[in-house]
């Protein structure tokens, strides 16, 4: 069962392309969806879907839709294609693959909400994926999908792409707002939530690429069939980033349900050299590792939850037995350390001296009181180190890099521990 | 003529509620000019968006890709992020540090190559990789990297193309591409056409 990946698997070498969209019954649903149903019934049908937001939160998409506030316009949907989690590269094929399946979600979505300006917002490393989607938008305008009177109907739709410039931050919402605001990427104290006041203070839904590229599937078979796909409470099709030690790395599409470890098997060809399982991340490096004995864990948002982790933008990394933890979890911290906006005193020093700590015990020079250490700034972070995190700051960025801190303490104290050289006695 | 010139500033600003919003898709434009963002860069923007030189450059310094001193001709970026990191990403960086002459985060002194390690560039499951001024190449190896870094200088070539890279120097990618593109960087600047404008005419 596959949704997403349906026409690029068919048509390997045209499947950005308008024509190819069209010869395949693309933008029929949006057409449906404006000239036979209102905007209400097209909002019915994606909360009936049970659809969860694919960026990372897993928010339930059309109960977001519904906190818009009923009179205040204009309203602006925007598209978060800023896809930066360590690990997680699904949109990226998915803006490069199939834009026009994107963009009609968008259409769909637009129209749902009753928004007539919509921007997309992919990171600034992404050129060939922002290509095609600026190739597909003058393709949808030329043909008269965009723009003015679509489909006869009188709705209006512009869209425009907005480029990032090297920011993990602006994945975050209102970050991202901020960023296409003109404003240094620095995420907003919520509430107010951008449904309420977003970008340039009006109503503002934002959702993620692969969320959106599910709209002209759910209006074509609706909401139920797409709710009775996979089990409860991650229901749909899901593009799945795998990574690291396996034998076929790459985004795959899979009914959620299966365990991690056929996941691995199945699509991913195992581990490399027939090696075993240390330990993997469920979902993008924001999110607490598993080890290898949690392989027949089930991917689903609520287990992987229940677990004490989240299976978050969808990209699963395998290490196996060879890894060394601490390089793993370094080159993690390091990354939020450097990512930080700096707005928040917890995370702008707690995320570099965490940095600094793992570093020095990676070169061999950890002092004993160093897992302390560890652990002490990490609940200045997020107090009582729990799950879900507890958070000192604005947004999760800093929680997260508490994840790996955690996951290699808890679950290899002894290896961080034997990389300490003994304390030498002081003359 | 002065990219301030250029059709494609008026087309921008026409596409956002608020000029200050084209403050990103300037800066690109004006770094695609100077090369980097000189202080001239930065003052014509400020212009164009109603801010000041402060405010411009406290935006360009946030965002990694806005370089404020000279790159060279070609931007070496190298991923060490987590999925990088496990596959030897820093031995990668080594070999193109070396063959390239450039500690990371450097530029050399003939203008020739920039090298940085960079976060997460999304090509996971083609780890290790790398990008040329910002056109990406997946699966490389140590050998690979330097083999990367003399076919640049030898072939100096004015465009790269992110295809024809992954034909010489990449291996295992994160997705089939599909058909190759004739479309690549001529600078430190990502290869986009309008920069985000595309668009109707509001």
């Amino acid at each position: 069962m596959k949704i997403l990946t349906t026409r690029m698997e068919a048509h390997p070498t045209d499947s950005h392309t308008l024509a190819r969209h069209r010869a395949t019954g693309g933008y029929e649903a949006a057409r449906h969806a404006l000239t036979s149903m209102t905007a209400e019934a097209v909002h019915e049908e994606v909360k009936a879907s049970n659809l969860r937001g694919r960026g990372g939160a897993g928010f339930p998409t059309g109960v977001k839709w519904g906190f818009l506030p009923p009179d205040i316009r204009p309203r602006y949907l925007v598209v978060n294609g800023d896809e930066s989690e360590p690990g997680t590269f699904k949109d990226r094929q998915l803006l490069e693959r199939d834009p026009h399946q994107l963009i009609e979600g968008i259409i769909i979505s637009a129209y749902a909400i009753d928004c007539h300006e919509a921007y997309i917002y992919i990171r600034g490393e992404y050129p060939r994926p922002a290509r095609r989607i600026e190739r597909a938008l003058a393709e949808a305008y030329d043909a008269g999908l965009l723009g003015r009177n679509l489909f006869g109907t009188g709705f209006d739709l512009d869209i425009t792409l907005h480029l990032g410039a090297g920011a993990y931050i602006c994945g975050e919402e209102t970050a991202l707002l901020n960023s296409l605001e003109g404003e240094r990427g620095y995420p907003r104290i919520k509430p107010p939530f951008p449904a309420v006041e977003g970008l340039y203070a009006k109503p503002t839904i934002v959702n993620n690429v692969e969320t959106l590229s599910n709209m002209p599937w759910i209006v074509e078979n609706g909401g139920a069939a797409y709710a009775a796909i996979g089990p409860e409470g991650s229901a749909g099709t899901r593009l799945f980033s795998l990574s690291g030690h396996v034998k076929r790395p790459g985004n795959y599409e899979i009914v959620m349900g299966m365990t991690f470890g056929e996941f691995i098997e199945e699509y991913g060809g195992g581990v490399r050299e027939g090696r075993a399982v240390k330990c993997f991340i469920p979902g993008g490096a924001s999110a607490p590792w598993f080890t290898g004995d949690q392989l027949d864990l089930p991917i689903t948002i609520d287990d992987v939850g229940r677990a004490g982790s989240m299976l978050g933008s969808g990209a699963i990394v395998v290490m196996d037995e060879t890894t060394n933890v601490v390089h793993a979890a370094h080159s993690i911290v390091n990354f939020f350390a450097h990512e930080s906006c700096g707005q928040c005193t917890p995370c702008r020093e707690g995320t570099s001296w965490l940095e600094m700590v793992l570093a020095r015990i990676l070169r061999g020079e950890g002092r004993p009181i160093d897992l302390d250490l560890l652990l002490d700034v990490s609940d200045n972070i997020a107090p009582g180190l729990g799950w879900p995190p507890k958070m000192t700051t604005i947004c999760p960025l800093g929680p997260s890099a508490v994840s790996p801190i955690t996951s290699i303490l808890r679950n290899f104290r002894d290896e961080v521990e034997a990389m300490i050289p003994a304390e030498v006695p002081v003359a | 003529m002065s990219w301030t010139a250029d059709p494609r500033v008026e087309q921008i600003l026409a596409r956002y509620p608020d000029k200050k919003s084209a403050v990103m898709p300037f800066l690109y434009m004006a770094m695609a000019e100077h090369g980097y963002l000189t202080d001239e860069a930065i003052r014509e923007v400020s212009e164009l968006v109603g801010m000041t030189s402060v405010q411009v450059s406290s935006i360009a310094t946030f965002y990694s890709m806005y370089k404020r001193e000279r790159v060279g001709s070609y931007l070496i970026s190298v991923c060490t992020s987590v999925s990088c990191a496990i596959l030897d990403a820093a031995d990668v960086l080594h070999a193109i540090e070396d063959e390239a002459g450039v500690p990371a985060g450097e530029t050399g002194d003939d203008g020739v190559f920039t090298v940085e390690h960079v976060e997460c560039i999304g090509a996971c499951g083609g780890a290790p990789a790398v990008q040329v001024n910002y056109e990406l190449i997946e699966g490389v190896k140590e050998d690979k990297g330097r083999e990367l870094v003399r076919w640049l200088r030898d072939a100096a070539p004015d465009t790269v193309l992110g295809d024809e890279m992954q034909a010489l120097f990449g291996g295992q990618r994160s997705f089939e591409w599909g058909p190759a593109e004739g479309e690549g960087a001529t600078g430190p600047v990502p290869a986009l056409d309008a920069l985000g404008t595309t668009g109707g005419s509001s």
